[in-house]
């Protein structure tokens, strides 16, 4: 689509709020008003303050809060755990309060016709007093419950949000919605401010809480569509993750990385790829972990920055585990090479533990990352959750171009899938799938590469064994099929030359 | 009248309805109280600061602020009987009280 050449293209301001500029975008449509809109409890009046203190922070605009509903001293007391400091802000002329609050126990009257010409003067006076860039008023549904007639409000917020277009100040104005899906406000408030609407969902999805944010529109300008997941962190805010949005760039290298175990590298056709991300799955007690470990025990043998977030074993339980298998972690920690962090996945919804592991990965910069077990963080979440999470996670590993080793559980001893991997397989590059195998009364295991993006690898299911110095991988299972079913069915090694011979025989044909 | 009124009327600028409002009050005022309250007419335009002090949002607002309990009264005063109410006035002591619009 072409610009009109009259109609100069609308400026974005970057809101500061961390991932939503992205989304946006670029920001929210500068010089105008911005109508965020949600239910009680989505989060708005976090929205509209970190709007004006991500202003001052990180771009040195002075900002005015006008509050409609909370008295000022409660949002600054409220903000103060969001790590924002409004009373020193005020002090320095970059903060400002329009407290127009309901106040309690006063009397109030009405005798005949009024305009709200005082709060625009006021609005207007702050906006002049320390040069605003960026207003917020929060929220209008509490400034209808004050004044009787409608018709007047909304003509008069309208006065409002003219002016503030007037100044070029970039606004916010939170507006009341009853559900989660339908109307965009109540009173009719997106009448005025039709053009730039934003929606803030708290959607009760599976017995669980998901905060999303949807951009529903921009006019003239665009931004992504759908709605986004965030989370509100203490000492940040508000955190938008941007999923789609982000752009799928990652350039996949050839440079092969060691797996940690010589045989299994051979099976992969030489390791695997630096920045891939490799599914690991199978049953408990399959060999999981260790492999986590000999991944990152191979890093670590050659210098390389490891990560490993475990979600199921506690730390001295790793160590144990690491330790009996030939691998000191804690001398590797000690050589600041290694860093092990162990979470209980309960302790935080999957958004938070998503923010914090990329934070973590962005302070120890690894070459590897390792999460053991991805199916311990899907207990916190609903699937789609999950699946986002694992998407996000993915291609934040891929930008950095690190190698990472994802784990996950079947539910069935024998093999059959996991939920896990159900969801997350199209998302990996590489698969290995790691099984018991039932043999004549006995419990082996075997393993085999199912996919391997971009590289020849070996095909057969492998017995392996598990010792004090790690993994061994054998020879191919014969004589038995149905493993990765779970019903494996021995079959006479004449049956095996026959099918071989089969096979063979049609692959030369064709 | 033992006590003196002191009323405060906010108003935005010099429109029809703030003449109103002072015409209003002013009527109320010469036939209730005659000449025992004080009137300060305040132009939020013009001082802005003073409608931040006293959290005005819509004008005409009228404040008594004596005799206590300091009230609100918002409209331009046309409605006479509301009027009397907010300033703790009896109603009808003249026989008088229609609407001047």
């Amino acid at each position: 689509m072409t610009q009109n050449p009259r109609q100069p293209a609308i400026e974005k301001l970057p809101t500061g709020i961390s991932g939503f500029d992205l989304i946006a975008n670029g920001g929210i449509p500068a010089g105008r008003t911005t109508l965020v809109s949600g239910t009680a409890g989505s989060a708005k009046t976090v929205f509209a303050a970190q709007f004006l203190a991500e202003g001052i922070r990180k771009y040195s605009e002075p900002g005015v809060f006008v509050t409609f509903e909370e008295p000022p001293s409660d949002i600054r007391r409220n903000m103060e755990s969001l790590g924002w400091d409004i009373p020193t802000w005020e002090s320095e002329g970059r903060w400002a309060f329009v407290d127009a609050s309901p106040q309690p126990g006063e009397e109030v009257l009405f005798a005949g016709n009024y305009d709200l010409g005082a709060l625009l003067a006021r609005i207007e006076n702050a906006v002049r007093r320390i040069g605003a860039k960026r207003l917020s008023m929060d929220s209008l549904g509490a400034i209808f419950t004050q004044f009787a007639d409608s018709a007047v409000v909304r003509r008069e917020l309208f006065r409002v949000v003219s002016a503030l277009k007037r100044m070029g100040v970039t606004a916010i104005m939170t507006g009341e919605r009853t559900q989660e899906y339908g109307d965009i406000a109540r009173y009719g408030v997106e009448e005025f401010v039709a053009d730039n609407v934003i929606i803030l969902r708290n959607v009760l999805e599976d017995e669980k809480r998901r905060r999303t944010i949807e951009i529903l529109k921009f006019r003239g300008t665009s931004h992504q569509k759908g709605e986004f997941p965030f989370t509100i962190m203490s000492g940040e805010g508000m955190v938008v993750i941007p999923l789609s949005a982000i752009e799928l760039k990652q350039r996949s290298s050839d440079i092969r990385v060691t797996s940690g175990n010589p045989e299994l590298d051979h099976m992969c056709g030489g390791g695997f790829f630096r920045d891939s991300i490799l599914l690991v799955s199978g049953a408990t007690g399959t060999g999981k972990t260790l492999m986590t470990t000999e991944f990152m025990a191979g890093g670590v043998n050659r210098g390389e920055r490891c990560l490993l977030f475990a979600f199921e074993e506690s730390r001295e339980q790793l160590f144990r585990n690491a330790t009996g298998w030939g691998v000191d972690f804690e001398q590797m920690e000690r050589d600041g090479l290694l860093r092990v962090v162990c979470e209980y996945p309960e302790t935080a919804g999957l958004e938070d533990h998503l923010i914090a592991m990329k934070k973590l990965i962005q302070e120890f910069r690894p070459n590897r990352v390792a999460v053991d077990s991805l199916s311990a963080l899907e207990r916190v979440s609903t699937i789609r959750g999950f699946r986002e999470f694992v998407i996000s996670l993915t291609s934040f590993i891929k930008h950095q171009e690190i190698a990472g080793l994802f784990t996950a559980t079947t539910p069935s001893l024998m093999g059959g899938e996991s939920v896990t991997e159900t969801h997350i397989s199209t998302l990996t590059d590489s698969i290995i799938l790691l099984r018991y195998v039932e043999m004549f009364g006995e419990m082996r295991r075997g393993l085999t590469v199912l996919k391997m993006r971009g590289s020849m690898h070996d095909k057969d299911i492998r017995e392996f064994t598990i010792d004090n110095r790690g993994m061994h991988i054998g020879r191919p299972f014969r004589q038995v099929t149905g493993i990765l079913s779970g019903n494996p069915i021995h079959i006479a090694p004449g049956e095996i030359d026959r099918m071989n011979q089969l096979f063979n025989d049609e692959n030369e044909q064709t | 009248m033992t006590s003196k009124f002191v009323l405060k009327l906010y108003v935005t600028g010099q429109t029809p309805r703030t003449e109103r409002a002072i015409q209003n009050l002013r009527r109320i005022c010469e036939q209730n109280l005659g000449s025992q309250y004080q009137l300060f007419v305040i132009d939020v335009l013009e001082q802005p600061h003073l409608a931040e002090q006293e959290r005005i949002l819509a004008t005409p607002t009228l404040i008594k602020e004596l005799p206590p309990p300091v009230r609100r009264i918002i409209g331009d005063l046309s409605d006479t009987l509301k009027v009397l109410q907010g300033l703790d006035l009896p109603i009808h002591p003249t026989g008088t009280g229609g609407t001047q619009e």
